[in-house]
Protein backbone atom coordinates (compact mmCIF):
# COMPACT_ATOMS: atom_id res chain seq x y z
CA UNK A 1 0.00 0.00 0.00
CA UNK A 2 1.41 3.22 -1.03
CA UNK A 3 1.89 5.68 1.82
CA UNK A 4 -0.39 8.41 2.33
CA UNK A 5 1.55 11.16 3.33
CA UNK A 6 5.02 12.46 2.70
CA UNK A 7 8.18 12.51 4.94
CA UNK A 8 8.16 15.60 5.60
CA UNK A 9 4.53 15.92 7.02
CA UNK A 10 6.49 13.84 9.82
CA UNK A 11 7.93 17.60 11.49
CA UNK A 12 4.34 19.36 10.75
CA UNK A 13 2.53 16.37 12.82
CA UNK A 14 5.53 16.86 16.20
CA UNK A 15 5.38 20.44 15.11
CA UNK A 16 1.78 20.66 16.09
CA UNK A 17 2.15 18.76 19.07
CA UNK A 18 4.57 20.84 19.91
CA UNK A 19 2.70 24.08 19.25
CA UNK A 20 -0.22 22.85 21.03
CA UNK A 21 0.58 23.73 24.09
CA UNK A 22 0.90 27.44 23.42
CA UNK A 23 -1.60 27.45 21.41
CA UNK A 24 -4.02 26.71 24.57
CA UNK A 25 -1.81 29.06 26.26
CA UNK A 26 -2.75 31.84 23.85
CA UNK A 27 -6.76 30.60 24.12
CA UNK A 28 -6.45 31.16 27.82
CA UNK A 29 -4.51 34.10 27.64
CA UNK A 30 -7.31 35.49 25.04
CA UNK A 31 -10.14 34.64 27.42
CA UNK A 32 -8.77 36.17 30.28
CA UNK A 33 -7.69 39.04 28.50
CA UNK A 34 -11.43 38.96 27.02
CA UNK A 35 -12.95 39.51 30.03
CA UNK A 36 -11.10 42.70 31.17
CA UNK A 37 -11.50 44.26 27.72
CA UNK A 38 -14.25 47.15 27.45
CA UNK A 39 -16.40 44.96 25.33
CA UNK A 40 -17.19 42.79 28.94
CA UNK A 41 -16.56 45.72 31.41
CA UNK A 42 -18.80 48.33 29.24
CA UNK A 43 -15.77 50.60 29.87
CA UNK A 44 -16.25 53.75 27.77
CA UNK A 45 -19.34 52.52 25.82
CA UNK A 46 -22.21 55.22 25.93
CA UNK A 47 -25.49 53.67 27.05
CA UNK A 48 -28.65 55.04 25.00
CA UNK A 49 -30.93 56.93 27.77
CA UNK A 50 -34.88 57.28 27.60
CA UNK A 51 -33.91 61.26 27.67
CA UNK A 52 -29.96 62.74 26.03
CA UNK A 53 -29.22 64.05 30.00
CA UNK A 54 -26.09 65.91 29.22
CA UNK A 55 -23.55 65.88 32.44
CA UNK A 56 -21.52 68.17 30.53
CA UNK A 57 -24.48 70.62 30.03
CA UNK A 58 -26.08 70.69 33.55
CA UNK A 59 -22.48 69.89 35.44
CA UNK A 60 -19.96 71.69 33.03
CA UNK A 61 -21.78 74.45 31.56
CA UNK A 62 -23.88 75.29 34.33
CA UNK A 63 -21.81 74.82 37.18
CA UNK A 64 -24.51 72.83 39.41
CA UNK A 65 -23.19 70.57 41.81
CA UNK A 66 -23.56 66.50 42.12
CA UNK A 67 -25.24 66.93 44.87
CA UNK A 68 -28.46 69.15 43.27
CA UNK A 69 -29.46 65.93 41.79
CA UNK A 70 -27.51 62.79 43.68
CA UNK A 71 -29.12 64.25 47.49
CA UNK A 72 -28.26 61.09 49.09
CA UNK A 73 -24.35 60.65 48.19
CA UNK A 74 -22.82 61.85 51.37
CA UNK A 75 -25.28 59.72 53.54
CA UNK A 76 -26.25 56.62 51.82
CA UNK A 77 -24.98 53.77 50.09
CA UNK A 78 -26.20 55.05 47.00
CA UNK A 79 -25.91 58.32 45.22
CA UNK A 80 -29.20 58.80 44.15
CA UNK A 81 -31.41 59.36 40.72
CA UNK A 82 -33.20 62.13 40.96
CA UNK A 83 -37.10 62.04 40.96
CA UNK A 84 -38.36 63.79 38.22
CA UNK A 85 -39.54 66.40 40.37
CA UNK A 86 -35.79 67.71 40.41
CA UNK A 87 -35.47 68.47 36.65
CA UNK A 88 -39.06 69.81 36.90
CA UNK A 89 -37.36 72.87 39.38
CA UNK A 90 -36.25 74.41 36.15
CA UNK A 91 -37.53 72.90 33.16
CA UNK A 92 -41.22 73.33 34.09
CA UNK A 93 -39.85 76.83 32.86
CA UNK A 94 -36.65 76.03 30.86
CA UNK A 95 -37.10 74.16 27.65
CA UNK A 96 -40.66 73.91 28.53
CA UNK A 97 -41.77 73.11 24.83
CA UNK A 98 -38.67 71.22 24.06
CA UNK A 99 -39.79 68.22 21.86
CA UNK A 100 -36.78 65.66 23.37
CA UNK A 101 -38.18 66.67 26.93
CA UNK A 102 -41.28 65.25 26.34
CA UNK A 103 -40.50 62.08 28.91
CA UNK A 104 -39.52 64.20 31.35
CA UNK A 105 -43.10 66.44 31.44
CA UNK A 106 -45.04 62.84 30.70
CA UNK A 107 -43.37 61.05 33.95
CA UNK A 108 -44.26 64.17 35.84
CA UNK A 109 -47.75 64.48 34.72
CA UNK A 110 -48.40 60.59 34.96
CA UNK A 111 -46.40 59.68 38.28
CA UNK A 112 -44.27 56.92 36.14
CA UNK A 113 -40.39 56.37 36.57
CA UNK A 114 -38.27 57.64 33.51
CA UNK A 115 -36.39 54.22 33.21
CA UNK A 116 -32.89 55.84 33.08
CA UNK A 117 -29.90 52.65 31.96
CA UNK A 118 -27.96 51.99 34.71
CA UNK A 119 -24.11 52.76 33.26
CA UNK A 120 -22.09 52.21 36.58
CA UNK A 121 -22.89 48.48 37.42
CA UNK A 122 -21.65 46.62 40.14
CA UNK A 123 -21.85 42.64 40.58
CA UNK A 124 -24.60 41.97 42.97
CA UNK A 125 -22.11 40.40 45.57
CA UNK A 126 -19.92 43.99 45.80
CA UNK A 127 -21.43 46.19 48.81
CA UNK A 128 -20.31 49.23 47.52
CA UNK A 129 -20.95 52.49 49.26
CA UNK A 130 -20.86 56.14 48.52
CA UNK A 131 -21.40 57.74 51.32
CA UNK A 132 -17.98 56.49 53.00
CA UNK A 133 -15.83 56.74 49.64
CA UNK A 134 -17.13 60.63 49.72
CA UNK A 135 -16.95 61.30 53.85
CA UNK A 136 -13.09 60.03 53.72
CA UNK A 137 -12.03 62.27 50.77
CA UNK A 138 -12.70 60.41 47.62
CA UNK A 139 -13.88 62.24 44.81
CA UNK A 140 -16.78 61.72 42.37
CA UNK A 141 -14.16 62.42 39.48
CA UNK A 142 -12.08 59.52 40.82
CA UNK A 143 -14.37 56.83 40.00
CA UNK A 144 -16.39 58.35 37.33
CA UNK A 145 -13.59 60.27 35.31
CA UNK A 146 -14.61 63.65 33.98
CA UNK A 147 -18.36 63.64 34.14
CA UNK A 148 -18.54 67.79 33.40
CA UNK A 149 -17.40 66.61 30.18
CA UNK A 150 -19.66 63.66 29.30
CA UNK A 151 -22.62 64.78 26.58
CA UNK A 152 -23.66 61.01 27.59
CA UNK A 153 -22.35 59.45 30.78
CA UNK A 154 -19.88 56.45 30.07
CA UNK A 155 -18.57 53.97 32.02
CA UNK A 156 -14.46 55.75 32.32
CA UNK A 157 -13.12 53.10 34.73
CA UNK A 158 -13.15 49.61 34.27
CA UNK A 159 -14.82 48.64 37.56
CA UNK A 160 -12.96 45.48 37.84
CA UNK A 161 -12.12 44.17 41.36
CA UNK A 162 -7.93 44.59 40.59
CA UNK A 163 -9.19 48.48 39.39
CA UNK A 164 -11.08 48.88 43.53
CA UNK A 165 -7.95 46.99 44.92
CA UNK A 166 -5.21 49.11 43.45
CA UNK A 167 -6.80 51.90 45.96
CA UNK A 168 -7.83 49.96 48.59
CA UNK A 169 -3.91 48.79 48.87
CA UNK A 170 -3.16 52.50 48.78
CA UNK A 171 -5.90 55.22 49.05
CA UNK A 172 -3.21 58.18 49.86
CA UNK A 173 -2.52 59.51 46.31
CA UNK A 174 -6.37 59.52 45.86
CA UNK A 175 -7.25 61.37 49.05
CA UNK A 176 -8.32 65.29 48.66
CA UNK A 177 -9.21 67.80 51.15
CA UNK A 178 -12.49 67.77 51.63
CA UNK A 179 -13.45 71.23 50.06
CA UNK A 180 -12.84 69.80 46.45
CA UNK A 181 -13.99 66.19 46.89
CA UNK A 182 -17.08 67.30 44.38
CA UNK A 183 -14.79 69.58 42.12
CA UNK A 184 -14.58 68.49 38.55
CA UNK A 185 -11.18 70.26 38.16
CA UNK A 186 -8.98 68.34 41.06
CA UNK A 187 -5.82 67.29 40.10
CA UNK A 188 -2.91 65.94 42.81
CA UNK A 189 -0.99 68.57 43.53
CA UNK A 190 3.21 68.03 43.83
CA UNK A 191 2.47 67.75 47.88
CA UNK A 192 -0.06 64.92 47.26
CA UNK A 193 2.13 61.88 48.76
CA UNK A 194 2.12 64.31 52.06
CA UNK A 195 -1.10 65.30 52.06
CA UNK A 196 -2.75 61.75 51.46
CA UNK A 197 -0.42 60.72 54.56
CA UNK A 198 -1.57 63.44 56.53
CA UNK A 199 -5.61 62.84 55.69
CA UNK A 200 -5.32 59.19 56.05
CA UNK A 201 -4.59 59.84 60.00
CA UNK A 202 -6.56 62.93 60.26
CA UNK A 203 -9.64 61.04 58.76
CA UNK A 204 -8.49 57.30 60.73
CA UNK A 205 -8.66 55.21 57.55
CA UNK A 206 -7.97 51.76 58.42
CA UNK A 207 -5.38 49.27 57.08
CA UNK A 208 -4.44 48.30 53.70
CA UNK A 209 -4.82 44.85 55.58
CA UNK A 210 -8.22 46.26 57.25
CA UNK A 211 -9.38 47.69 53.00
CA UNK A 212 -8.57 45.07 51.15
CA UNK A 213 -10.30 42.23 53.48
CA UNK A 214 -12.61 40.08 51.61
CA UNK A 215 -15.47 41.15 54.22
CA UNK A 216 -15.29 45.31 53.44
CA UNK A 217 -16.99 44.79 49.92
CA UNK A 218 -18.48 41.22 50.30
CA UNK A 219 -21.13 40.51 52.43
CA UNK B 1 -10.06 7.99 6.50
CA UNK B 2 -11.03 6.72 10.43
CA UNK B 3 -8.89 8.50 12.05
CA UNK B 4 -8.88 11.82 10.16
CA UNK B 5 -12.44 12.02 10.76
CA UNK B 6 -11.97 11.08 14.63
CA UNK B 7 -9.45 13.70 14.69
CA UNK B 8 -11.84 16.09 13.42
CA UNK B 9 -13.96 14.97 15.91
CA UNK B 10 -12.24 15.16 19.01
CA UNK B 11 -10.77 18.72 17.51
CA UNK B 12 -14.61 19.85 17.35
CA UNK B 13 -14.90 18.71 21.16
CA UNK B 14 -11.67 20.16 22.22
CA UNK B 15 -12.87 23.64 20.73
CA UNK B 16 -16.59 23.44 22.07
CA UNK B 17 -15.21 22.55 25.36
CA UNK B 18 -12.62 25.21 25.59
CA UNK B 19 -15.33 27.78 24.21
CA UNK B 20 -18.00 26.63 26.68
CA UNK B 21 -15.06 26.84 29.58
CA UNK B 22 -14.61 30.38 28.84
CA UNK B 23 -18.49 31.33 28.58
CA UNK B 24 -18.36 30.09 31.65
CA UNK B 25 -15.65 31.94 33.38
CA UNK B 26 -17.14 35.41 31.63
CA UNK B 27 -20.79 34.87 32.67
CA UNK B 28 -20.75 34.80 36.49
CA UNK B 29 -24.30 33.49 37.81
CA UNK B 30 -23.78 35.29 41.35
CA UNK B 31 -23.13 38.93 39.86
CA UNK B 32 -26.84 39.43 38.93
CA UNK B 33 -28.91 37.61 42.23
CA UNK B 34 -32.72 37.86 41.91
CA UNK B 35 -33.00 40.45 44.25
CA UNK B 36 -33.91 44.41 44.53
CA UNK B 37 -30.85 46.82 44.51
CA UNK B 38 -31.97 50.18 45.24
CA UNK B 39 -34.17 52.06 42.22
CA UNK B 40 -33.80 48.47 40.14
CA UNK B 41 -36.59 48.05 38.12
CA UNK B 42 -39.30 45.05 39.11
CA UNK B 43 -42.60 43.36 37.05
CA UNK B 44 -44.25 42.40 40.44
CA UNK B 45 -45.80 45.89 41.06
CA UNK B 46 -47.80 47.51 38.74
CA UNK B 47 -46.14 50.52 38.82
CA UNK B 48 -42.71 48.92 37.78
CA UNK B 49 -40.85 50.17 40.83
CA UNK B 50 -39.31 47.65 43.94
CA UNK B 51 -38.91 50.86 46.11
CA UNK B 52 -42.53 51.41 47.41
CA UNK B 53 -43.79 54.68 48.45
CA UNK B 54 -44.36 54.77 52.25
CA UNK B 55 -48.47 54.36 53.13
CA UNK B 56 -50.58 57.45 53.26
CA UNK B 57 -49.76 59.43 56.34
CA UNK B 58 -46.66 57.37 57.66
CA UNK B 59 -44.17 59.99 59.73
CA UNK B 60 -40.84 58.58 59.03
CA UNK B 61 -38.86 57.20 62.39
CA UNK B 62 -36.81 60.19 63.76
CA UNK B 63 -38.88 62.69 61.87
CA UNK B 64 -41.34 64.02 65.10
CA UNK B 65 -37.89 65.23 66.37
CA UNK B 66 -38.09 68.04 62.94
CA UNK B 67 -41.13 69.45 64.74
CA UNK B 68 -39.09 71.22 67.00
CA UNK B 69 -36.95 72.87 63.97
CA UNK B 70 -40.85 74.26 62.26
CA UNK B 71 -41.30 77.49 61.98
CA UNK B 72 -44.55 79.32 60.58
CA UNK B 73 -44.25 81.77 58.28
CA UNK B 74 -44.61 84.95 60.19
CA UNK B 75 -42.49 84.01 62.82
CA UNK B 76 -38.88 85.34 63.19
CA UNK B 77 -37.80 82.67 65.78
CA UNK B 78 -34.33 80.50 65.12
CA UNK B 79 -34.57 77.22 66.30
CA UNK B 80 -30.91 76.34 66.61
CA UNK B 81 -27.99 77.95 67.64
CA UNK B 82 -26.26 80.01 65.06
CA UNK B 83 -22.25 79.45 65.12
CA UNK B 84 -20.01 79.17 62.97
CA UNK B 85 -20.37 75.16 62.17
CA UNK B 86 -24.10 76.16 60.78
CA UNK B 87 -22.84 79.24 58.57
CA UNK B 88 -20.25 77.01 56.87
CA UNK B 89 -23.23 73.80 56.34
CA UNK B 90 -25.36 76.74 55.26
CA UNK B 91 -22.82 78.68 52.82
CA UNK B 92 -22.34 74.57 51.14
CA UNK B 93 -25.69 73.86 51.09
CA UNK B 94 -26.32 77.15 49.61
CA UNK B 95 -23.97 76.84 46.92
CA UNK B 96 -25.42 73.24 46.16
CA UNK B 97 -28.93 74.22 46.03
CA UNK B 98 -29.65 77.56 45.65
CA UNK B 99 -27.13 79.41 44.21
CA UNK B 100 -27.45 78.34 40.52
CA UNK B 101 -30.79 80.72 40.40
CA UNK B 102 -30.03 83.20 43.69
CA UNK B 103 -26.43 83.53 42.37
CA UNK B 104 -23.32 83.36 44.53
CA UNK B 105 -24.41 86.88 46.27
CA UNK B 106 -27.60 86.18 46.49
CA UNK B 107 -28.56 89.13 43.71
CA UNK B 108 -30.54 86.62 41.84
CA UNK B 109 -28.30 86.48 38.83
CA UNK B 110 -26.81 82.40 38.92
CA UNK B 111 -26.59 80.76 35.68
CA UNK B 112 -29.77 79.32 35.74
CA UNK B 113 -31.48 82.43 35.89
CA UNK B 114 -29.28 83.60 33.32
CA UNK B 115 -30.30 80.96 30.70
CA UNK B 116 -33.77 82.17 31.17
CA UNK B 117 -35.46 80.81 34.61
CA UNK B 118 -37.88 83.25 35.98
CA UNK B 119 -35.44 85.92 37.91
CA UNK B 120 -35.62 85.62 41.47
CA UNK B 121 -35.28 88.65 43.18
CA UNK B 122 -32.46 89.94 45.35
CA UNK B 123 -32.26 89.42 49.30
CA UNK B 124 -30.67 92.59 49.40
CA UNK B 125 -33.93 94.49 49.36
CA UNK B 126 -35.59 95.81 52.10
CA UNK B 127 -38.65 93.58 51.79
CA UNK B 128 -36.37 90.55 52.26
CA UNK B 129 -33.85 91.55 54.85
CA UNK B 130 -37.11 92.52 57.25
CA UNK B 131 -38.82 89.09 56.11
CA UNK B 132 -38.95 86.99 59.11
CA UNK B 133 -36.85 83.66 59.02
CA UNK B 134 -39.82 81.60 59.18
CA UNK B 135 -41.04 83.44 55.78
CA UNK B 136 -37.25 81.94 54.31
CA UNK B 137 -38.31 78.40 56.24
CA UNK B 138 -41.74 78.42 54.45
CA UNK B 139 -40.46 79.00 50.82
CA UNK B 140 -37.81 76.63 51.04
CA UNK B 141 -40.06 73.88 52.16
CA UNK B 142 -42.98 74.84 50.00
CA UNK B 143 -41.45 77.07 46.89
CA UNK B 144 -42.83 80.26 46.03
CA UNK B 145 -43.63 81.55 42.65
CA UNK B 146 -41.55 79.58 40.09
CA UNK B 147 -39.41 77.65 42.18
CA UNK B 148 -40.61 74.36 43.70
CA UNK B 149 -40.55 73.20 46.96
CA UNK B 150 -37.16 71.87 48.18
CA UNK B 151 -38.01 69.74 51.44
CA UNK B 152 -37.53 66.66 49.67
CA UNK B 153 -33.79 67.81 48.44
CA UNK B 154 -32.96 69.81 52.13
CA UNK B 155 -33.71 68.19 55.67
CA UNK B 156 -35.18 70.73 58.39
CA UNK B 157 -31.99 71.21 60.07
CA UNK B 158 -29.96 72.48 56.82
CA UNK B 159 -33.11 74.91 55.53
CA UNK B 160 -32.05 76.64 58.83
CA UNK B 161 -28.60 76.48 58.00
CA UNK B 162 -29.16 78.17 54.67
CA UNK B 163 -31.45 80.95 56.16
CA UNK B 164 -28.60 81.86 58.98
CA UNK B 165 -26.28 82.06 55.79
CA UNK B 166 -28.68 84.39 53.41
CA UNK B 167 -28.91 86.24 56.61
CA UNK B 168 -25.40 86.59 57.30
CA UNK B 169 -25.55 87.34 52.73
CA UNK B 170 -27.80 90.62 54.00
CA UNK B 171 -25.72 91.58 56.37
CA UNK B 172 -23.00 91.65 54.02
CA UNK B 173 -23.96 94.54 52.18
CA UNK B 174 -25.95 96.46 54.70
CA UNK B 175 -23.56 96.40 58.27
CA UNK B 176 -22.64 99.22 59.81
CA UNK B 177 -18.63 99.86 60.59
CA UNK B 178 -19.58 100.63 64.50
CA UNK B 179 -20.58 96.20 64.43
CA UNK B 180 -17.19 95.68 63.25
CA UNK B 181 -14.60 94.23 65.17
CA UNK B 182 -12.43 96.88 66.79
CA UNK B 183 -9.22 95.32 65.05
CA UNK B 184 -11.42 95.37 61.71
CA UNK B 185 -12.75 98.95 62.11
CA UNK B 186 -8.92 100.15 63.07
CA UNK B 187 -8.13 98.26 59.58
CA UNK B 188 -10.51 100.01 57.94
CA UNK B 189 -9.90 103.53 59.18
CA UNK B 190 -6.56 102.83 57.70
CA UNK B 191 -7.14 102.01 54.88
CA UNK B 192 -9.17 105.14 54.23
CA UNK B 193 -12.30 103.98 53.37
CA UNK B 194 -14.03 105.49 55.93
CA UNK B 195 -13.80 107.20 59.37
CA UNK B 196 -14.72 104.67 62.25
CA UNK B 197 -18.02 104.97 63.61
CA UNK B 198 -19.98 106.29 60.26
CA UNK B 199 -22.61 104.91 58.57
CA UNK B 200 -22.14 102.97 54.66
CA UNK B 201 -23.88 104.12 52.05
CA UNK B 202 -27.38 102.78 51.93
CA UNK B 203 -27.86 101.31 48.26
CA UNK B 204 -30.15 103.21 46.22
CA UNK B 205 -31.67 100.46 43.78
CA UNK B 206 -32.81 97.25 45.49
CA UNK B 207 -32.18 95.55 41.92
CA UNK B 208 -28.84 96.65 42.17
CA UNK B 209 -26.51 93.69 40.22
CA UNK B 210 -23.12 92.78 41.43
CA UNK B 211 -20.51 92.89 38.85
CA UNK B 212 -18.53 89.90 40.66
CA UNK B 213 -20.54 87.05 39.53
CA UNK B 214 -19.69 83.48 40.00
CA UNK B 215 -16.20 82.98 40.43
Amino acid sequence: MAQIFHRSTNFIARFSVFSFIFIMGFAVLAVLQAARSPYMTRQNITREQPVQFSHKHHVGDDGIDCRYCHTSVEISAVAGIPPTKTCMNCHSVLFSNAGYLDPVRESYRTDTSIEWVKVHRLADFVYFNHSIHVNKGVGCTTCHGPIDQMPLVFQASTLLMQWCVDCHRNPAPNLRSMDKVFAMDWKPGADQEELGEKFMKERKIRTAAELTSCSTCHR
Amino acid sequence: MISRSRFLLVGCAAAALLSSAGCRYLHQDMADQPKNRPLSPSDFFPDGRSERPPVENTVARGAPADDDLFAPKDSNAFPLPVNQELLERGEERYKIFCSPCHGLQGDGNGTIAMRGMKRPPTYHQDRLRQAPNGYFYDNITNGFGAMYGYSAQIPPRDRWAIIAYVRALQLSRNAKVADLPTALRQKLGQAGFTKPGSEPKPETSTTKESTGGRN
